[in-house]
């Protein structure tokens, strides 16, 4: 009896909510990455800051970082951040009209 | 060589062009076929105007100058960006849920609807905006003087084609941006003629950019070794200035009013803010992908002095490319009026909002007496304001001469406009901000801007020697490169923050220490959770009579018909006929933002305040919306409430109706079994006496036999009915019990010889009498009817052969059990559960009895306190009669 019970009823109402809790968790967790993607961004914009700088003139001290790499790195970054937006984009393009909640 | 007069041909021919494309898309968007105008990619090539001349000229130019610097300009706008969800998702929904203009019509919205910090906007937006005007003008002029060099047969008169340029800019904007006032109908044909000449100048700087990595430094590599090679070869970027232009161009990029135009005000669906947060930093990707190189070839190739900011269009002239060069030429000047035509529409809006629309109202009298065509006054106000912003950026382009280099006009104008920043961010997400406090901030930050960075900039003798030596007032501490001291700092760098340091403080502080207006705080809880509130504030107050002079002043804004449309839609909405709703406040309020979508919030909210007399924000109205959220949990928690009520009430219902039914059905079983009960007796009875009357020659026997037969019949009735008034007696609880004391043993005999006498059917009864000696108090004679009913049952019914029936009776804790046993085969087990209904009848009617005795005892037995039942599991019939047994009594048995 325990199989056709009422536990069976429980455990069939549970079934969907579980996927709807998982849902729910994945969209806490895109908001999450929305949240820290420009923080991210900002902090490995501003990564270079830490680089040595060459001398006021320009002068080519063995320390300096040479302009082609700092021009893959910056734009290395950059899209990777378009890449991280885009697919932050598509997974939220299933939430018809963004309007529930911000938080 | 390249000719200035096919330059101006192909010049005039794109500017037909755009023309044409500019008025295909207002005439599809009129005729309603505009779905393909809606899309996410022409909402993110829009947003393009981002990209001026400043990036199309000025970034190569700042790339020769400072190396990798100029990207800070479009790292900011990508954060930006990428940040949309918690950021310009909220200013879109705000900007589409109240019908926002511009920049300026947000913050005054936002603020209580306050004109005074509209027009501070305003003013602010246009300070800050013609130096930028001047700076498109100054690059097309300049681009144009490279061609006229390069042709010497021309006439060309240097700074002649800034006067042209900007006239017909001023025409396209007044042409296709004040064609119609409900910002709703947006700008079709300028969004439309703009999103093609983002992808023309796009096109163009990587047309260049390919030519020059791939045709003149040889591919990828060498270009790298190229520009590690070069002057500009190693990574020497000054920190405060790279952090300063990361956050001012993300500051500029939200605050800009033509910025704003395109990202709020022109925005049809929120969804495409999705596409274009990716697209558009891909757009400012592309954009900068190549400016390195072609300013490292640029200062490879060209001679010294020539000027850095004209690379795109000199190096393909000087390799003999003409068409390449006129197709950046053509890039550049799509940049620039792209720009300059979307920013003369967005302030021309904000200044006629602003500042003409109230002197004009204030002028012309009270409430529904405004005369004229105000439609026509809002449409002739933005078109005299386009004409005179244009007519500003040319005076301050001739003023200024043009010798700056482009990217410091442009920070400038950054940095006027990024003070918009924090009255629109702390009014976004801060409830506390208030109007003092955004007024105070703005007019600080504003003023230091000014002071530090603008007039510096403009050079001259705007500020003498001795202010820059001594500061202001001759004050150490007011040097203007210098604030308080700090010195070494980049001007710009310093300008900005100080500016937006004393900007925000005053901001905070003032919003701190005042306190706000009841509309200001509707406002505020309205775009700082513009996603939990959906419908706006319920502040008008209007009666009837009101509603026709509100129907003439809407019609001078919006038009008759679209008026009429309007009020009679409202007026189907609520349930009447014609044109006149009532003006409730849901349509004031309605009604209110449909005119601030033409003439702006704070105007809108004025008109509608002159006809109906004011807002009546209370501070019910006040505390309803601040705490709508808490309300709504209550109201959902009462109305959780109440459905639980309902649902049980509706359960309580159900069972009362189930109940009712099968009394019903119990009723009309028990009607059909007692007429079934009595038509038997009564049938016999009406032939057996029908026989008597009417048959002759009967003998005396048989008249005995029939009569005997009729007797028996009338009293088997008459039981019948004596046992139905007896049952409903027990049933209905009415019954008086004789209450007595005696003796279980005498009530047994008694009983036994009533059920036994007279009777043809032999029965043993066994007892032993020494166990039966209980005393009892209870109705004696109704026990003894139900001993009677069970001895005289086993009598009928007891099918042994020598029938014998066993009383036993024993006492347990405090219940009497008195055990009825026969030795006859017993009820058929299906039948036990039915015995004690009425006219249960096991065998047939060969008993002749009603089928009611059992059901009778049961009923007694149960008003006694005890109860009769079946006993299973015995040889025979067995039925267990169980009676309480009074302690007292138990006593009284145990002294026995």
């Amino acid at each position: 009896m325990t199989r056709g019970g009422p536990d069976s009823e429980l455990s069939d109402k549970m079934q969907p909510s579980m996927i709807l809790e998982r849902q729910n968790y994945r969209r806490r967790r895109l908001m999450d990455a929305a949240r820290i993607l420009p923080l991210l961004g900002a902090l490995l914009f501003a990564l270079p800051l830490l680089w040595p700088a060459s001398g006021p003139e320009g002068d080519l001290g063995d320390d300096g970082v040479a302009m082609s790499s700092a021009i893959i790195y910056v734009f290395s970054v950059w899209s990777a951040l378009i890449v991280s937006i885009l697919v932050f984009g598509k997974s939220t393009q299933a939430w018809s009209r963004p309007s529930d909640d911000q938080g | 060589m390249a000719s200035l007069n096919l330059l101006v041909l192909v010049c005039l021919g794109y500017v037909v062009l755009l023309f044409i494309v500019a008025f295909v898309a207002d005439r599809l968007a009129a005729q309603g076929r505009s779905r393909w105008l809606h899309t996410p990619l022409i909402y993110t090539l829009s947003l393009s105007i981002y990209c001026t001349a400043w990036t199309f000229y000025g970034a190569v130019g700042y790339a020769a100058r400072s190396g990798l610097e100029f990207v800070a300009i479009y790292l900011g706008p990508t954060l930006v960006m990428v940040g949309w969800w918690w950021g310009l998702r909220k200013l879109v929904r705000i900007g589409r849920s109240q019908r926002v203009t511009s920049i300026a019509d947000l913050i005054s919205s936002r603020y209580g609807k306050s004109n005074a910090l509209a027009i501070c906007v305003t003013l602010l937006a246009v300070i800050g905006v013609t130096p930028y005007i001047a700076l498109q003008l100054q690059s097309i002029t300049l681009s144009f003087s490279i061609f006229a060099e390069a042709d010497p047969d021309s006439g060309y008169v240097d700074g002649s084609s800034a006067l042209y340029v900007a006239a017909g800019l001023a025409v396209f904007a007044i042409l296709f941006g004040t064609r119609n006032l409900d910002v709703n109908e947006r700008h079709h044909g300028v969004v439309t003629a703009v999103a093609l000449e983002a992808v023309v100048k796009l096109l163009a700087l990587l047309a260049v950019g390919a030519f020059v990595v791939w045709e003149l430094a040889g591919g990828i590599g060498p270009v790298m070794a190229q520009i590690d090679a070069s002057e500009i070869g190693q990574w020497n970027v000054h920190s405060g200035r790279w952090a300063t232009f990361t956050f001012l161009s993300a500051a500029a990029f939200v605050c800009l009013p033509r910025m704003f135009q395109v990202l709020v005000v022109e925005n049809s669906d929120e969804r495409h803010l999705r596409t274009a947060a990716w697209a558009f930093p891909f757009y400012l990707l592309l954009m900068s992908l190549f400016v390195i190189p072609i300013a490292v070839v640029g200062l490879d190739l060209m001679p010294e002095g020539s000027n850095p900011d004209m690379y795109v269009v000199t190096i393909p002239l000087s390799q003999g490319r003409e068409g390449l060069a006129m197709l950046s030429f053509l890039g550049g000047f799509s940049s620039a009026t792209s720009m300059v035509i979307v920013a003369a529409m967005a302030l021309s809006t904000m200044v006629s909002n602003h500042i003409v629309m109230p002197i004009w109202l204030s002028w012309h009298g009270e409430g529904g007496a405004v005369s004229g065509d105000v439609r026509n006054v809002v449409l002739l106000a933005r078109r005299i304001s386009i004409a005179g912003i244009l007519a500003l950026g040319y005076f301050y382009h001739r003023l200024s001469g043009g010798g700056d280099a482009l990217i410091s006009i442009g920070l400038v104008a950054f940095a006027g406009i990024a003070q918009i920043l924090p009255a629109l961010v702390g009014g976004l997400f801060w409830r506390g901000a208030t109007r003092t406090g955004a007024l105070v901030g703005l007019v600080v930050g504003f003023s230091v801007w000014l002071f530090t960075l603008l007039l510096p900039e403009l050079g001259g003798n705007v500020l003498s020697d001795r202010i820059y030596q001594d500061g202001l007032f001759g004050i150490g501490w007011l040097r203007p490169l210098a604030l308080f001291g700090v010195s070494g700092l980049d001007p710009v760098v310093h300008s900005v923050m100080w500016s937006l340091l004393l900007n925000a403080s005053g901001f905070c502080i003032v919003s701190l220490v005042t306190f706000p207006s009841p509309l200001e705080r509707l406002q505020a809880a309205q775009f700082v959770n513009v996603f939990d509130h959906s419908v706006g504030p319920r502040g008008w107050t209007g009666t009837i009579g009101q509603s026709e002079d509100l129907m003439i002043m809407s019609q001078r804004i919006l038009g008759a018909q679209q008026a009429q449309d309007l009020f009679h839609r409202e007026a189907v909405a609520q349930g009447q006929r014609g044109y006149l709703p009532e003006p409730s406040p849901a349509f004031l309020d309605r009604l209110e933002r449909v005119l601030s979508g033409s003439v702006g919030a704070a105007t809108a909210h004025a008109m509608i305040g002159q006809i109906v007399g004011g807002s009546s924000v209370s501070v019910a109205d006040l505390l309803a919306v601040a705490d709508e959220s808490a309300q709504l949990l209550e109201y959902s928690s009462k109305l959780e409430a109440k459905s639980a009520e309902l649902s049980n009430t509706a359960r309580q219902l159900r069972e009362a109706n189930a109940k009712l039914t099968q009394l019903s059905l119990q009723k009309d079983a028990f009607l059909s079994q007692v007429s079934h009960e009595l038509r038997t007796p009564m049938t016999s009875i009406s032939a057996f006496s029908e026989i008597l009357r009417d048959t002759d020659g009967l003998d005396e026997a048989e008249k005995t036999h029939y009569a005997t037969i009729i007797h028996d019949e009338a009293l088997r009735l008459t039981r019948l009915l004596n046992d139905l008034l007896d049952l409903s007696v027990l049933e209905s609880g009415q019954v008086s019990l004789n209450m007595r004391d005696g003796n279980l043993s005498d009530v047994l005999d008694r009983a036994e010889a009533a059920a036994l006498a007279g009777s043809d059917r032999p029965l043993l009864v066994r007892r032993q009498r020494d166990e039966e000696r209980f005393a009892l108090q209870t109705d004696l004679d109704r026990l003894a009817q139900v001993f009677i009913n069970l001895i005289s049952n086993a009598q009928k019914y007891c099918n042994a052969e020598r029938p014998e029936l066993r009383i036993k009776v024993r006492a347990v804790s405090d219940r009497l059990l008195i055990d009825f046993v026969d030795n006859g085969s017993g009820i058929p087990p299906d039948s036990r559960s039915v015995v004690f209904e009425k006219f249960t009848r096991v065998s047939g009617e060969k008993a002749g009895g009603a089928g009611l005795g059992l059901a009778i005892s049961r009923e007694i037995m149960q008003r006694l306190d005890g109860n009769v039942s079946y006993l299973p599991g015995k040889s025979g019939g067995a039925f267990r009669v169980i009676l309480p047994l009074a302690t007292r009594m138990a006593a009284q048995e145990l002294r026995a």
